[in-house]
């Protein structure tokens, strides 16, 4: 339980001449949920990549729960990318039925019964729903994994405010307790009530990793509104 | 139905307040058992940490207890009770009192304006 989540040393990616992590040293505990927030650009995704091994670090060093990423990481981390990658041609329950077989960890039923709550029908095929509509299904297939890390690159863009609390207690209520959560969003003051800790990137660096209640209890500022004061254009 | 909270005020002294405003208002009684931490996060919608949080405050303040085994209660301390309802309803007069005081209203204006509020209400 003491072991960190997530260890991060002196991490780079540079792309070209452009550092999009620069050196960023930061140990991340488990059983939290951590918002990982900063403008465009600044770097949330390629870490999201780093830390699922489609990226390689230029410099330094990243591991999880003491491993480098490799399949035995990749079998206990559930990512929600910002792009799909599912088969537009397939049907709901055949992206289901995909999982089930991929996965070890992946709850069948538990997936069920998210579409069943929000109307989804298992027999549509993928092409046939909404932008909104593809995203909840995506995370469903991401929720509905017994991981010990979740990655959530933008969980809930393209999603209905109505829907949207209702996705945030899917997140709730299905994480398994103990494993570490991360969640990227633009959309602060929708998820900040859920989080534990926030981490603040500033073009590839660390800006500020603290937890939500010791900022708000700071500077009297939710977390939506200290971000526009720190990234002000 | 998920609580309402203010983002720019700590989300667990804003839950302590809810249970706080439940037991003083007698809508949980001393000796009434609480949720589980997980129950109580889901119906707020907040983190089971933030709740964990917010419970383990007021068990500091004495108005929950925890029995090992079997949970959460509302403290049968009654008199812990009414002193913290005391403390709590002096808070929440402070900053209403403060904000007149600086509309230049007396002590005796703010009573006269609020015997007439209730006949107006009545």
């Amino acid at each position: 339980m003491n072991e960190p989540m997530i260890e991060l040393k002196n991490l780079t990616k540079s792309f070209g001449r452009k550092n999009a992590i620069h050196n960023l040293t930061l140990t991340l505990p488990k059983g939290k949920i951590i918002g990982l927030l900063g403008p465009n650009g600044s770097g949330k995704s390629t870490l999201f990549k780093l830390l699922n091994g489609l990226l390689e670090p230029t410099e330094g060093e990243l591991s999880i729960e003491g491993m480098k990423p490799s399949t035995s990481t990749k079998s206990i981390i559930s990512y929600l990318p910002e792009r799909t990658y599912l088969n537009e041609w397939m049907k709901v329950y055949e992206i289901m039925d995909f999982f089930a077989d991929f996965y070890e960890d992946f709850q069948k039923e538990k997936a069920y019964s998210m579409l069943e709550k929000l109307s989804i029908d298992p027999k549509a095929s993928l092409k046939t729903l909404s932008k909104g509509n593809k995203e909840k299904v995506q995370l469903i297939l991401v929720m509905s994994r017994r991981a010990k890390l979740y990655l959530l690159d933008e969980p809930i863009g393209g999603v209905d405010p109505a829907a949207r609390d209702f996705i945030l207690s899917t997140i709730l209520n299905n994480y398994e307790e103990g494993s570490t959560l991360i969640i990227s969003t633009h959309l602060i003051s929708d998820i900040e009530k859920i989080f534990d800790e926030v981490i603040l990137l500033k073009d590839g660096e660390l800006y500020d990793y603290a937890p939500v209640e010791d900022l708000r209890e700071r500077s009297g500022k939710s977390i939506d509104e200290l971000f526009r004061e720190v990234f002000r254009c | 139905m998920p609580w309402n909270f203010d983002n720019s005020i700590p989300i667990y002294l804003q839950i302590m307040d809810e249970i706080k405003r439940k037991i003083f208002s007698s809508e949980l009684v001393p000796g009434d058992k609480l949720q589980s931490i997980r129950d109580l996060a889901k119906e707020a919608n907040v983190n089971p940490n933030t709740m964990q949080k917010a419970l383990q405050e007021l068990e500091a303040l004495g108005l929950i207890q925890t029995e090992r085994t079997s949970g959460k209660f509302v403290t049968e301390e009654e008199t812990k009770i009414l002193q913290l309802k005391e403390a709590y309803i002096e808070d929440k007069m402070k900053p209403f009192l403060t904000e007149m005081k600086k509309l230049g209203l007396t002590k005796s204006d703010v009573i006269d304006r609020i015997t007439r509020c209730k006949e107006e209400n009545t």
